[in-house]
């Protein structure tokens, strides 16, 4: 069984504080780390492969720095990385981004398993998942809760949906991906970090996964950002303090008021 | 690349470096790079990661940043793409909410634009719904049934619209971003070469060249951006529940329904064997006009029955943080927060929770915010439209209690 798991290095997005005078961005000293969401598509992976045998590639696209996510992914137990990096993949959008992950994995060869998280948390697009297994002409499931069954050429697996689940059989190569109620992740072992600190790290420019040129960076982008601006703050609440009985009936006046409730 | 570091007027002050929302811009030495410059040692340097979001461009004292649009050449015929298109989802036969939410955008988008409303319903045996979608806005609606169109399925699904896009060449495509439509729209995008913009918060289009403004957050709700797709067409967005209002539903409305058929037969590789309802959630989370969530302060799984009767008295949904969903005090699917759900209802109360960023970021478009913690300094209080500081076990029974009289 071959496994590709796709992960992004983001900024970890919850240390990102707002400047409240100027209302910009503050992100000095925030840490990079995996996408919260791809560390359970790793696991998951790791488990495949604990069950079935075979391999676990760490794929990413992104700058040389992010070499050291695919060394986390080795340290948790993938058997290899490939980053593909390249200047002209600066600009990509989710469409861009899909092309070339689905570039990198036709290189990878006789892929059976993509798995992906759910979204990544500086964009929250969830786009780029089922935009890469539409390149690669397979079935894709978003938002799978649970892998109840997977062999060799095919799976059955549950899809969180607004209400409920969808029980879905999907037979191999396909594209999942994973939301964070699928498991647990590991801790990386001793091992693991010992693997990961020899692993060498493939690096692919678009000319190793022979990209179109005008499908990748900011020419393979149908979308443009024309501006970024900050959020409107919310104004300054109204808290009650004291006796709760009390509390309760001057927020409920306060809502009846409002005409809220 | 097409952004660029002007060497003669970079400082090396690093303004650049913290405006970056992405972590894609260093300090290197000028030495290293090879530009010396006869005062300033470094020199601003931006990797492969930076997605043109332009956050750096203002930044810069020295307007050393300068961001070069290339020239690109539509793959279509613009102008032959015409009027505004809605994605009306239905599960079992009933329509998505959200798609009657977006036939109301739609239709203020399309009467400033000066063009034809129409949706589209994909499903089996839906026809019958079609009269709901024009009575809430619709000019047009386009039906296609096929045993295959019943539930969600990637691969027919793609395959109807394309053919529908293909055919009628809308301007401008518009879904629900549920798990149906956020899936179903970036397939479809990346097969019919086209720009998707997820989550919008607010659209808007240029009258005269039909360009859609499509303004959403990121980051974690930190930034907001405004993005265009120029040379491609058809523009595709999708929208969160509740982030637009339908119009009444007017029965006197006319409009047109058009039964299409696809021209081939529908394939698919995978298969629904069958929903499995969550028992759990009495009202959907998304769909909620108002939620009530428990967090750490609830103590036990038992003490969630409080937040249920407040949900009820109030008439919402069922959420809670994560802390008190990794404690195994309530399922995975209420879970509020980065790695749970994003949710914007009309009313948010935070019960016990404090409001640690994770969570902020799945609920903070909420309409009003009310938080009820103990602790005064609970970072939810920051955020709250109004707050109660006391013990929610008190504090959340005399709600209940008032409510009901």
């Amino acid at each position: 069984m071959n496994i590709v798991v796709c992960i992004k290095q983001v900024p970890d997005t919850t240390e990102v504080k707002i400047n409240p005078e100027t209302n910009t961005l503050i992100r000095e000293g925030v840490e990079s780390i995996i996408n919260p969401f791809d560390t359970y598509a790793i696991e998951e992976g790791i488990r495949i492969k604990e069950k079935l045998n075979g391999e676990v590639t760490a794929l990413s696209m992104g700058p040389p720095q992010a070499e050291e996510s695919l060394r986390q992914a080795v340290a948790l137990g993938a058997d290899k990385g490939v980053l593909l990096t390249d200047r002209n993949f600066a600009g990509s959008d989710t469409w861009a981004t899909a092309y070339t992950l689905a570039r990198g994995i036709k290189k990878l060869k006789d892929v059976d398993l993509v798995i992906c998280g759910k979204q990544a948390i500086d964009g929250d697009t969830a786009q780029v998942g089922p935009g890469i297994a539409e390149f690669m002409g397979i079935p894709c499931i978003t938002y799978v809760r649970k892998i109840e069954e997977i062999d060799e050429n095919k799976m059955r697996v549950h899809r969180m949906m607004e209400g409920g689940y969808h029980i879905i059989d999907v037979p191999l190569p396909a594209l999942i991906t994973v939301v964070k109620e699928i498991n647990e992740p590991r801790m990386p072992s001793l091992r693991g970090k010992m693997n990961a600190r020899k692993a060498e790290i493939e690096k692919w420019t678009a000319a190793d996964i022979a990209c179109e040129v005008n499908n990748i960076g900011q020419m393979g982008s149908p979308t443009w950002v024309d501006k970024i601006f900050a959020p409107p703050r919310r104004e300054k609440g109204v808290i009650f303090k004291g006796e709760p009985a009390e509390s309760a009936g001057k927020l409920i006046e306060a809502l009846k008021e409002k005409k809220i409730v | 690349m097409p952004i660029k570091i002007i060497s003669d007027k970079c400082s090396g002050c690093t303004k650049c470096v913290q405006a970056c929302p992405f972590d894609v811009i260093e300090m290197k030495s000028r030495e290293e790079t090879g530009q010396p410059h006869p005062r300033f040692k470094k020199i601003a340097f931006i990797n492969e990661g930076c997605n043109l979001c332009g956050a750096c461009e203002p930044e810069c004292p020295f307007d050393a940043i300068e961001i070069t649009k290339e020239e690109k050449k539509p793959r279509v015929a613009l102008d032959e793409y015409k009027n505004i298109w809605v994605f009306a989802e239905q599960k079992n036969g009933e329509i998505e909410e959200v798609g009657l939410e977006l036939l109301g955008k739609g239709r203020q988008l399309a009467d400033k634009r000066g063009c034809s409303l129409a949706a589209v319903l994909l499903g089996d045996g839906v026809k019958g719904k079609a009269g709901e979608l024009i009575s809430h806005g619709a000019d047009t609606v386009y039906v296609m049934e096929d045993g295959m169109l019943k539930d969600f399925l990637d691969e027919p699904y793609t395959a109807a619209m394309q053919y529908l896009i293909e055919k009628y060449k809308p301007e401008t495509v518009l879904m629900g971003a549920t798990t149906i439509g956020r899936a179903f729209a970036s397939r479809l995008a990346a097969r019919i070469v086209t720009g998707l913009t997820a989550d919008c918060t607010e659209l808007d289009v240029d009258s005269s060249s039909g360009l859609l403004h499509q303004t959403r957050p990121a980051f974690g709700g930190n930034i907001m951006a405004t993005i265009f797709t120029e040379h491609h067409r058809p523009q595709m967005a999708t929208v969160r529940h509740k982030v637009f209002k339908p119009i009444p539903s007017d029965g006197s409305r006319k409009g047109e329904i058009v039964e299409e058929k696809y021209p081939g037969k529908f394939t698919s590789l995978s298969r629904v064997v069958e929903f499995i309802k969550d028992e759990t959630q009495q009202v959907n989370l998304a769909d909620a006009d108002i939620i009530v969530s428990g967090g750490r302060g609830m103590g036990k799984p038992e003490n969630f029955n409080l937040i249920k009767d407040l949900a009820d008295a109030l008439g919402g949904a069922v959420g809670s943080s994560r802390a008190a969903v990794d404690a195994g005090w309530i399922p995975y699917s209420h879970q509020v927060g980065q790695t749970g759900r994003t949710v914007a209802p009309k009313i948010y109360v935070a019960v016990g929770i404090s409001g640690a960023i994770q969570h902020q970021v799945g609920m903070n478009s909420s309409d009003t915010i009310i938080a009820i913690n103990k602790d005064e300094n609970a970072p939810i209080f920051d955020i709250a439209s109004y707050g109660i500081v006391g013990d929610l076990f008190e504090v959340v029974p005399q709600l209940i209690k008032q409510l009901k009289d």
